[in-house]
């Protein structure tokens, strides 16, 4: 009969921890910031079908770097978990908040209780309405969670980005302006980003009831290869303009009568 | 509400009528009200550029108006419309858990559904419909989109049992839907303009107002005006009410106008009460 070695507890995290930090360092960053209209996400994804960044209801959206599989998992859960409350009590009691929450529990739940640590860190952003200000929150592998105020950095190098970021950040900036400034950041000096190499979406306010939109690569072309630093190439700015309030328009039609029962959901 | 994270052999997939039932919420509620209020005609005809559709405003309960301004026309999301006939309780709850069925699927999927899917998704939840059906308190549904893979637009009618039949041009149900049918029919070409289509399923709903008690016309006193929702590639719109309120002033004049050359006496222009 073997006894099984004692490990000391602090040991145990320290393990754990250190596993799930190398798993996340692995992966590429992400960047979610404030700007004019709502909040800009950019991700350094090369994959055009597998998303870092993706909506979860109509002002919440949720990115997640790391293991592709578990932030994944998380992402369906937060849909599930959105939709089923939208529809029992109504559109409006849905907030980010609490789903942040439940993120935290169940991370925190899986990083002390199962053999292996999720390696993921996860962003729940929701775009303000009625007077409450937009709010990101910055959910990591143990289940801590932070309150970011301007912007949000996941991923393995998530210091030197956030120094970059914070350097050039502008919460008044328009979206070309913030999007130049924020890829820019994310690849460093060594690194040119280019439009095959990003995921980028925003929630916002132009958007009508659902204010998520994905920002295709054309259009990240489009704004990325007007270099001037403050917008003043208009004819280069238009897919981005135009198309968003193309966008505004055409969901707030589908938001006219949004949600069955209701003659004026919110927008 | 805990984090609804299933082990993968009871996962609910996209599909979110089966989520609430493992969430154990109930997808439709088993009490029936009595009285039942009982929706009315609604019409949808294809044209150029996509479908036409409209519904009146009454609910009845029995022989009393119980409400005037009834919405029947929803849009199920981007780029399809559905409209109700039936019991008005069970159908309005109906679109709206198609609605946020057809949303949960895009957003856990990343894509939308197929026209053809979401036809049979609304199939689907009236054959379920159904032991309430066989009680009197049937949900007919008529669903019409734009098929962004075809291009062109497609009308859906469902029976009771959830059959669900494509219908080529153009289709009306509910209590005045026989009366808008045969508006539509006589009028129908192919390929016809926006505005035509929008005037014909107003002509339609006039004459179906006109010859069923069940279904509203226009309420001049009031405002109210049957609601066109048109289904592009541009997706959902409605048609704005002043434009509504127009075509059917223009109509009632010109009806007016027959009366008078007939010599017959008009009261109110043969506006339905």
């Amino acid at each position: 009969m073997t006894m099984p070695f004692y490990v000391a507890p602090e040991q145990v995290m320290k393990d754990r921890a250190e596993y799930a930090q190398k798993g996340i360092a692995r992966g590429r960053s992400l960047v979610a910031t404030l700007f004019a209209d709502g909040i800009l996400i950019v991700a350094d994804n090369p994959s055009h079908s597998l998303h870092k960044i993706s909506e979860i209801y109509d002002r919440i959206a949720f990115a997640g770097v790391g293991k592709y599989n578990e932030y994944d998992q998380l992402r369906v859960a937060g849909v599930r978990h959105a939709d089923t409350k939208g529809f029992t009590f109504s559109r409006e009691d849905v907030d980010a908040r609490s789903l942040a929450n439940l993120y935290a529990q169940f991370l925190g739940n899986v990083f002390t209780h199962e053999m292996k640590p999720l390696e993921v860190e996860i962003l729940v952003a929701e775009l303000g309405a009625d007077g409450r200000s937009d709010q990101l929150y910055h959910i990591a592998y143990e289940g801590t969670i932070t309150d970011e105020n301007r912007f949000a950095v996941l991923g393995g190098d998530a210091e030197t980005i956030a120094e970059r970021v914070a350097a050039g950040w502008s919460g008044t900036a328009a979206l070309p302006d913030a999007l130049r400034a924020t890829v820019t950041a994310l690849g460093g000096p060594g690194r040119s980003l280019g439009p095959g190499d990003l995921e980028v979406a925003v929630l916002s306010r132009r958007n009508g009831r659902r204010t998520f939109r994905r920002i295709s690569e054309e259009e990240i072309s489009a704004v990325l290869s007007s270099e001037e630093p403050t917008g003043n190439a208009p004819s280069r700015q238009e897919p981005v303009a135009g198309s968003d309030a193309e966008a505004a328009s055409s969901s707030t039609d589908d938001g006219a009568a949004g949600d069955g029962s209701e003659p004026d959901p919110p927008k | 509400m805990a984090l609804p994270i299933f082990p993968p052999t009871e996962d609910p997939g996209p599909d979110f009528a089966s989520l609430l039932r493992r969430s154990g919420l109930p997808a439709r509620h088993g009490d029936v009200p009595i009285p039942v209020r009982h929706a009315t005609t609604v019409v949808a005809l294809r044209f150029a550029d996509g479908v036409v559709m409209a519904g009146d405003r009454r609910a009845t309960e029995g022989h009393a108006i119980a409400h005037r301004e009834m919405e029947k026309v929803f849009p199920a999301d981007r780029f399809s419309a559905v409209a109700i006939a039936g019991a008005a309780g069970f159908a309005v709850e109906m679109v709206r858990l198609f609605q946020v069925q057809l949303e949960h699927y895009e957003k856990v999927e990343g894509v939308s559904l197929s026209l053809e899917g979401k036809a049979n998704q609304l199939a689907q939840m009236v054959r379920q419909h159904l032991p309430l059906a066989m009680q009197g308190l049937a949900v007919v549904p008529l669903f019409a989109g734009f098929d962004l893979r075809r291009r062109i637009g497609r009308i859906f009618t469902y029976d009771v049992t959830g059959g669900h039949y494509e219908e080529a041009d153009f289709q009306a149900t509910g209590s005045g839907g026989r009366d808008a049918r045969t508006t539509i029919k006589l009028g129908f070409k192919d390929g016809l303009s926006r505005d035509d289509a929008v005037e014909l399923a107003v002509q339609a709903l006039y004459e179906a107002a006109d010859e069923d008690s069940g279904t509203g016309g226009p309420d001049l006193v009031r405002g109210i005006y049957p609601l066109v929702a048109v289904v592009t590639e541009d997706g959902y719109s409605t048609v704005p009410e002043a434009e509504v309120a127009e075509r059917f002033a223009a109509l009632i004049e010109r009806r007016q106008t027959e009366y008078r050359l007939r010599g017959t006496v008009t009261h109110g222009g043969g506006e339905p009460t």
